[in-house]
């Protein structure tokens, strides 16, 4: 995945900063869209878990556009963050949500989601010959390490579901 | 599968009924009949084991003007009627009969769905490229430039090719004829009905009122340059670009028909009962 | 052992809670031990993980409506519930158990008086090895009620049975769990005990009990096309018509399959497809063809919500006038409508029956709340009505498919038959089935097909009629059931009611009617619409010779026996 060519090249400072913050508002447009889901299907402790990502992120986000100061940053992101035929790299498989999906899984989502978000920054690190832009990747690499680090933590709360935990003995509706 | 007669084989004037056609002299269906009966004859089937049936235009008028059983029923539904049928008794031989309007408009889908299903049966569709029975509108085989009271100038859509799209969905014997052949039709006929499965049969058949235009289809008109194939891909390539005009069989695949077993059955109801008991 | 005839319950639940399983199970329970029943099912958007109420009913006697109150409430979580607010009255004498952590429950139970018992059930299930809050539900509701844990674990294992000895076991700890925690609660209402039965009992729903009407009458050869609330006839229908040499055709839509059973019928083959209302709609032509051609179909319409997509999950009774009207031309044709989940079986039979010996197609009118309701009831009697076509064998001579017969029913060539040869026509024709249009043929044509359903003895099946008294309740369908028991409800005040509730909605009965009538001083029409089809209907065709009241209110929520009681007291 670091070395395809769908991630966005970054040939500037600007360009990093525009890519991480688009890949941090992605991560919360995902979250919400996950707790949307939950809610309709009446899941409400997932709906706690994935707003509380989703407002994690959006904090990432917001510590992005400071740094880049007048830079405007969230146009930026509009012309060069495209991930080619993938999705943006935080971005939780909505494929994966299951409605009586339990906290474990959604925090396997995320860590999914943080592991690629690293892996991409470690790329840019490698790839940079600005040392500004290295610089900043590094530090981005360090921060999703961290957040790595925080999910696994979070991850030893809630051990891994039964085999079970999709049973659901009421049949499925026809609605029409 | 047919069924052979165990009386004396018939002659073609036995699978006529006494009532005398209401299409225009000239009309293409004519030898349309002539040639069904010839092919009946051919087969030496009994009238009362074959079932012709129809949905609504000139051509699905044919099954009362034969000796056998039929059914004329509503608009584009022929096929569902015969499916019903012919999986109940399959002891019968089913061959519907439709027009361009009735089966590929109206009756589009459960063309699809048929030659999807590939129960054994025969498709007999008389195109004359027109809905004639309606006084003239345009059918989608008409050409786009064609004029007419409903669509004055040409309606301007292109027709589709119906032996393609019967291709791509199952049929598992694609032909075309001419009614101008009717000896030849017969042939084509008869081997159709041979054939397992959904065998799909399009006869063009001028329409001598609305299109006098086909009457130059008699020397448009070629037997197919090559016989027929069991390869789809081959086939799929020469009937997307065949100009409309050959004739012959084109396409004889080995699908299995569908038919699941019927009958009698000694099984007692109380058996369906058990579900319910406490 | 306690003294109420019937209790009501309901379960709640949401996000795969399995609320549903655990109504039903109970449902299993009373009715192995001897009790009557009916379950049904009230459930959000959603396909699976939505909220859902199971709504249960428990008698000594058969029972074939809902009740206006319950007298059990057990919530295993309350999201969403205030969706089905209307549904789950509660009131003072109610007991609600609730669960905590289930979130709060809906304004309607708040604020009914209801007494309200805390009991964790997510909690407790979680302390138990593969633990499930609704198994807990499934105790608490045993003990409450007076059932044993062996006799609700019953059911349990039966579902369970191919997910293995663990899960089984973890369902028994988690209804034992249930049943220990319910102790000491006081809960007044208690069944009285079964009455004693030496006749075998079934459990089915209204839908599955039309599929069996079916194939008792005659019927192997259905097709399908699914449509929400009558998929389920066809899906007992596919396995059980193999079963007994028959065949199921799934359709690529309604228009294939009314022409499908059409094309089986007029092969020999009786033929039946089950249907809601927009299918009905796509079959009307076609059901205009088989009345022209006098070949007989079954066509169940299992009504839903209306008009177009409506609410395809709710029941009404806004299908009657396509059904007696809708066909184009002068098509007169039969019309049945089955009463309650048991007499689905027998009005689809008499239909089958009726549809061949006439000749003509039988739409018959189910609706959701039957079909997909589940009741306990007495085992059907076999009754001899058995599909009896009118064939003509030994033809000689010009065949007369459509002959002027006396009783207007004409001897059918089936094909193969040598002889026989017809072609079966929409068209206008003579005796032959030549097409004519001709003034003495269509004329002769039409008399006969109205004068063969018209001089038909239809016998006492027509219609219940039930009770004195000269205050007539005229409904029909799944309303019966609630009517009887508001007649019952006024039986005890005193006053005597009679309820009338046709099975036989087309060809009318005049002369029948009138006699059930007679004395009559006050007539209540009640029917589950908003434009008052069925009145129309009565005033059309019949004589209504006292004062009518309608007591009419379209879908979605049912109309109740203390409603129709109210309706009743309140014209005095």
């Amino acid at each position: 995945m670091s070395n395809t060519p769908d991630n966005p090249k970054i040939s500037s400072l600007e360009d990093l900063l525009a890519v991480a913050y688009q890949i941090e508002i992605d991560a919360v447009e995902r979250y919400n869209v996950l707790a949307d889901q939950m809610e309709t299907h009446n899941n409400p402790e997932l709906v706690k878990i994935f707003r509380d990502l989703a407002r994690a992120e959006g904090i990432h986000g917001e510590e992005i556009r400071r740094l880049a100061g007048d830079f405007d940053v969230v146009n930026h992101a509009r012309q060069i963050a495209k991930f080619g035929r993938r999705e943006s790299p935080e971005e939780a498989e909505l494929g994966s949500a299951h409605y009586m999906m339990t906290p474990w899984h959604a925090l396997q989502l995320s860590l999914a989601g943080e592991k690629r978000a690293l892996t991409y920054f470690s790329f840019v690190v490698e790839t940079a010959t600005d040392p500004k832009v290295k610089a900043l990747a590094e530090d981005l690499v360090e921060e999703e390490a961290e957040h790595v680090t925080l999910v696994n933590r979070l991850l030893r709360r809630y051990p891994p579901p039964k085999d079970s935990w999709a049973e659901d003995l009421d049949p499925p509706v026809s609605q029409e | 599968m047919s069924s052979v007669s165990t009386r004396l084989a018939h002659k073609p004037a036995d699978y006529k009924s006494d009532l005398k056609p209401i299409w225009c002299p000239g009309c293409g269906d004519y030898h349309v009949l002539m040639s069904f009966t010839r092919a009946f004859a051919q087969l030496g089937l009994a009238p009362e084991k074959i079932a012709v049936i129809s949905g609504i235009g000139c051509s699905s008028r044919i099954p009362a003007y034969t000796n056998c059983y039929g059914f004329h029923g509503v608009h584009g539904r022929s096929l569902a009627l015969a499916a019903g049928l012919k999986v109940t008794r399959p002891d019968l031989t089913v061959v519907v009969a439709s027009g361009d309007g009735d089966g590929y408009s109206i009756g589009g889908n459960h063309f699809l769905h048929a030659c999807r299903r590939n129960i054994d049966m025969t498709y007999v569709v008389m195109d004359n490229r027109i809905y004639g029975m309606t006084k003239g509108q345009p059918s989608p085989t008409t050409e786009p430039e064609f004029d007419t009271a409903l669509t004055p100038g040409g309606s301007g859509v292109a027709p589709f090719h119906p032996l393609v799209v019967a291709l791509a969905s199952g049929a598992n014997f694609i032909a075309r004829c001419f009614s101008g052949e009717p000896n030849e039709t017969a042939d084509v006929l008869a081997a159709a009905i041979t054939h397992p499965g959904f065998s799909f049969v399009e006869i063009l058949s001028p329409c001598v009122t609305f299109r006098p235009d086909q009457k130059e289809w008699k020397e448009l008109v070629r037997p197919a340059p090559v016989v027929a194939t069991n390869d789809q891909g081959k086939a799929a390539r020469r009937l997307m670009t065949d100009d409309g005009f050959n004739l012959g069989v084109l396409y004889r695949g080995d699908r299995v028909p569908f038919q699941p077993a019927v009958g009698a059955s000694d099984t007692d109801l109380s058996v369906l009962e058990k579900d319910f008991e406490l | 052992m306690g003294a109420s005839p019937s209790i009501s319950i309901a379960i709640v639940g949401s996000g795969g809670a399995g609320a549903l399983t655990t109504g039903n199970s109970l449902l299993e329970a009373a009715s192995a031990a001897g009790w009557h029943g009916l379950f049904t099912r009230t459930l959000g958007p959603q396909i699976r993980g939505g909220e859902a109420a199971g709504l249960l009913r428990l008698a000594v006697h058969p029972v074939d409506c809902l009740p206006g109150q319950f007298d059990l409430i057990i919530g295993i979580d309350w999201l969403n519930a205030h969706r089905f607010g209307d549904e789950i009255k509660a009131g003072p004498q109610t007991l609600v158990i609730s669960d905590p952590r289930g979130g709060e429950p809906p304004p309607m139970v708040t604020r009914s008086g209801a007494r309200v018992v805390e009991i964790p059930m997510k909690e407790m299930a979680k302390s138990i090895t593969d633990g499930r809050p609704n198994m807990i539900a499934l105790g608490i509701a045993s003990r409450l009620l007076g059932f044993s844990i062996e006799q609700v674990f019953a059911p349990i294992a039966k579902r369970l049975a191919d997910k293995g000895p663990e899960a089984i076991e973890a369902s028994r700890d988690g209804i034992r769990a249930g049943f220990d925690a319910a102790a000491g609660i006081d809960f007044d209402a208690q069944l009285a005990a079964p009455n004693p039965s030496d006749t075998r009992r079934w459990l089915l729903s209204g839908n599955e009990a039309t599929a069996l009407g079916a194939i008792r009458g005659g019927v192997r050869f259905a097709a399908a096309y699914p449509i929400t609330p009558a998929t389920e006839i066809l899906e007992w229908l596919a396995p059980s018509l193999a079963k007994i040499g028959g065949v199921l055709l799934q359709a690529e839509d309604e228009l294939a399959a009314i022409n499908m059973i059409i094309g089986s019928s007029y092969g020999g083959t009786p033929a039946l497809t089950a249907t809601s209302g927009p299918g009905l709609s796509l079959m009307i032509e076609a059901l205009g063809l088989a009345t022209a051609a006098e070949i007989p179909v079954v066509v169940v319409d299992v009504m839903r919500g209306g008009p177009s997509t409506g609410i395809p999950t709710k029941s009404e009774q806004t299908d009657l006038s396509i059904a007696i009207y809708g066909l184009h031309g002068d098509a007169p044709h039969l019309v049945l409508a089955p009463q309650s989940v048991g007499d689905c079986l027998f009005t689809t039979q008499w239909a089958t029956y009726l549809a061949e010996t006439l000749q003509a197609p039988a739409i018959v009118l189910s609706d959701q709340f039957m079909g997909q309701s589940r009741a306990a009831i007495e085992r059907p009697a076999d009754v001899a009505f058995i599909g009896a076509r009118t064939v003509a064998t030994n033809i000689s001579g010009t065949y007369k498919r459509y002959a002027l017969a006396s009783n207007g029913v004409s001897p059918m060539a089936i094909p193969g038959t040598l002889g026989g040869q017809y072609t079966a026509d929409g068209l206008t024709h003579s005796e032959t089935g030549t097409p004519t249009s001709g003034a003495t043929d269509h004329l002769a044509q039409l008399d006969k097909r109205r004068d063969k359903l018209d001089h038909f003895n239809f016998g006492d099946h027509w219609a219940s009629v039930e009770g004195t008294g000269d205050l007539a309740l005229i409904t029909w369908g799944s309303l019966t059931g609630a009517a009887r028991e508001a007649a019952g409800r006024a039986a005890t005040d005193g006053l005597d009611i009679r309820v009338i509730a046709p099975r036989l909605l087309a060809p009318v009965q005049p002369e029948r009617l009138a006699s059930a009538l007679e004395g009559v001083k006050r007539i209540l029409v009640v029917e589950q619409t908003h434009g008052g089809q069925f009145h129309r209907f009565l005033r059309a065709h019949y004589d209504l010779p006292a004062p009518v009241r309608v007591f009419n209110r379209p879908g979605p929520l049912p109309i109740t026996a203390g409603e129709i009681h109210r309706a009743i007291t309140d014209w005095r």
